[in-house]
């Protein structure tokens, strides 16, 4: 399936979407730019910390709430397209729902297992109680109630046409995003044979009844690195980091980068992906599933 | 952005670097945050914490430091030869039951009891600022058994109270605060700055200025403080960066990316 039907058929308005959920790596730029293409409103972005993509899609005006630990540019700082939309009102307001990573990760599990909250000591005498109506203190413990997204996209090394996927690296809470979810779009950087998948169960992440899409997009991820392919792209989060500074500036910036693209392939050829793509290779010893 | 000394040899980054360096005990395990606590942990199991592993929130324990820079924790260096590549919640897993030694925490804003705001500056319904939010810092702040804060020593970061309390530090002050609230860590031990070290009594309260930075002087630091900074019996003079920290430091920022800004 391309990028453009995976977001056309299962990202509608309002829809509550998870991605960003291995932390800085594997974030599936790609399937957000598809989104602000498309025009998306209203949808409630879910993440742990998010690495320059919730802001971009807040600047585009395609989300009414977040549900998330930290919004901004890891090595720049601030959001800017956050702070406009909190600070100001542009391009409009959104709902602030704060967590902790812990928490979100626990929301998650929470939708995953299906109970009606997690107890945790994490947040006890913070103000995110205080600012996030949904979590309460009973009996001396948070209750963290279940965060359910409708979507959660994943980007990830390898997949098959069925939906079977290896991720490897941090996983930050992409197990129970994908869990949780109604349904996950799978962002792969190779699509395999089923047999590279099978040969390794361990290694895959999620089940294949979870999986409602399978989008080969390399390349998906950038400027996010993903181990054994791409190089974070520091001067990228920079320039953005620099660009998004005013209103003005960021709606260049989208036009230049999203807007006036058609898709991932010719947002690549803009790029030098030379410098960016990782030469060293270490594979790791393959497991022995031997059986009889 | 050098030190008052005139030609001095280190910026107060790299000086900020080496103390919080020296606070990570050899054995312990150390959740690391972002940008200087990332340099502290290479420092200090280089030279004096040879067996301190570190811990990264989105799922990596390591025991060395990665070979190549790391503007983030997520950058591929620091997944080769880790100890453990896993899931988030497996790290908290940790750190909830008490088995991270020392946590660190960024922070836009600190008060005298060491509550940290990463989150909004003014109302929080129209904030003035909005800052990112907690991250794994409120996690961190309640969690771990103590942790410490890096941050630019400037009137407007060391407040009397914090607007909004994202990650608890001692909360009112008073003895016993975080016991009474429930929560398991130790809570704040310093506050290292550009300009000098505050740390936190035994059991929690009021931080007080330990030791200052060279080329500052405890005027200066308790005039760049928001409160009125409780000053110890002998304030020490911080130990400059040792020649092998130093090295360190720069093989680890080669570029100077967080410890020489423009």
């Amino acid at each position: 399936m391309t990028m453009a039907e995976a977001i056309g058929r299962f990202v509608p308005d309002g829809a509550t979407v998870a991605m960003g959920t291995c932390l800085e790596p594997a974030i599936p730029f790609a399937a957000g730019h598809e989104m602000i293409r498309q025009g998306r409103r209203d949808l409630t972005l879910v993440g742990p910390i998010s690495d320059a993509l919730f802001d971009q899609l807040i600047g585009a005006g395609c989300v009414g709430a977040v549900r998330a630990a930290w919004i901004g540019n890891v090595s720049e700082g601030l959001g800017h397209c956050y702070r406009r939309a909190t600070e100001r009102g542009e391009p409009h307001p959104i709902r602030v729902y704060d967590y902790s990573n812990f928490a979100i990760s626990l929301a998650l599990w929470a939708a995953a297992w299906d109970v009606p909250y997690l107890p945790t000591r994490t947040l006890l005498g913070s103000d995110i109680l205080r600012t996030n109506p949904d979590l309460q203190v009973v009996d001396g413990v948070v209750r963290v109630p279940p965060v359910r997204p409708d979507v959660t996209v994943l980007h990830v090394q390898r997949a098959d046409a069925w939906g079977r996927a290896h991720l490897w690296g941090p996983l930050g809470i992409s197990e129970e995003a994908g869990l949780a979810a109604r349904g996950v779009i799978l962002c792969c950087e190779e699509l395999v044979e089923p047999e590279v998948i099978l040969s390794d169960p361990n290694r895959i992440l999620l089940p294949e009844t979870q999986v409602v899409a399978v989008v080969h997009e390399p390349g998906g991820c950038h400027p996010s690195p993903l181990q054994g392919h791409w190089r974070r792209d520091h001067a990228a989060y920079r320039a953005y980091a620099e660009r998004s500074r005013t209103q003005e500036g960021f709606r260049a910036w989208l036009e230049e980068w999203v807007l006036g693209l058609p898709d991932r392939r010719s947002y690549l050829e803009r790029l030098e992906t030379g410098a960016l793509r990782v030469r060293v290779r270490r594979p790791s010893v393959p497991a022995d599933y031997g059986d009889e | 952005m050098e030190t008052g000394t005139e030609g001095a040899r280190y910026t107060p980054q790299e000086l900020m670097v080496a103390a919080a360096a020296r606070e990570i005990r050899d054995g312990e395990l150390v959740f690391v945050g972002m940008r200087l606590p990332i340099l502290a942990y290479g420092v200090a199991r280089n030279t004096h914490a040879p067996r301190a592993r570190a811990l990264y929130e989105l799922g990596l324990m390591r025991d060395r430091a990665p070979e190549a820079f790391l503007a983030t924790m997520g950058d591929p260096p620091n997944v080769v030869a880790a100890l453990w590549a896993t899931r988030m919640s497996n790290v908290m897993a940790l750190m909830a039951q008490g088995r991270v030694d020392l946590g660190f925490i960024g922070g836009a804003e600190v008060d005298r009891f060491g509550n940290l705001n990463t989150s909004y500056v003014g109302d929080p319904g129209r904030p003035r600022v909005k800052l990112p939010g907690s991250g794994g810092g409120a996690d961190i702040a309640i969690l771990s058994r103590r942790w410490i804060t890096l941050m630019a020593h400037e009137p407007r970061r060391l407040v009397e109270r914090v607007s909004y309390v994202t990650s608890p530090g001692h909360g009112d002050g008073s003895p016993g605060w975080r016991r009474r609230q429930g929560l398991p860590g130790g809570g704040p031990v310093a506050i290292v700055t550009t300009m000098a070290v505050l740390r936190f009594p035994e059991g929690g309260g009021e931080a007080y200025l330990d030791s200052v930075h060279p080329g500052h002087s405890v005027e200066e630091v308790r005039a760049r403080t928001g409160w009125e900074l409780k000053v110890a019996d002998r304030v020490r003079t911080t130990p400059e960066p040792s020649a092998e920290e130093l090295a360190w430091i720069r093989r680890l920022d080669p570029e100077g990316h967080w410890t020489r800004p423009a």
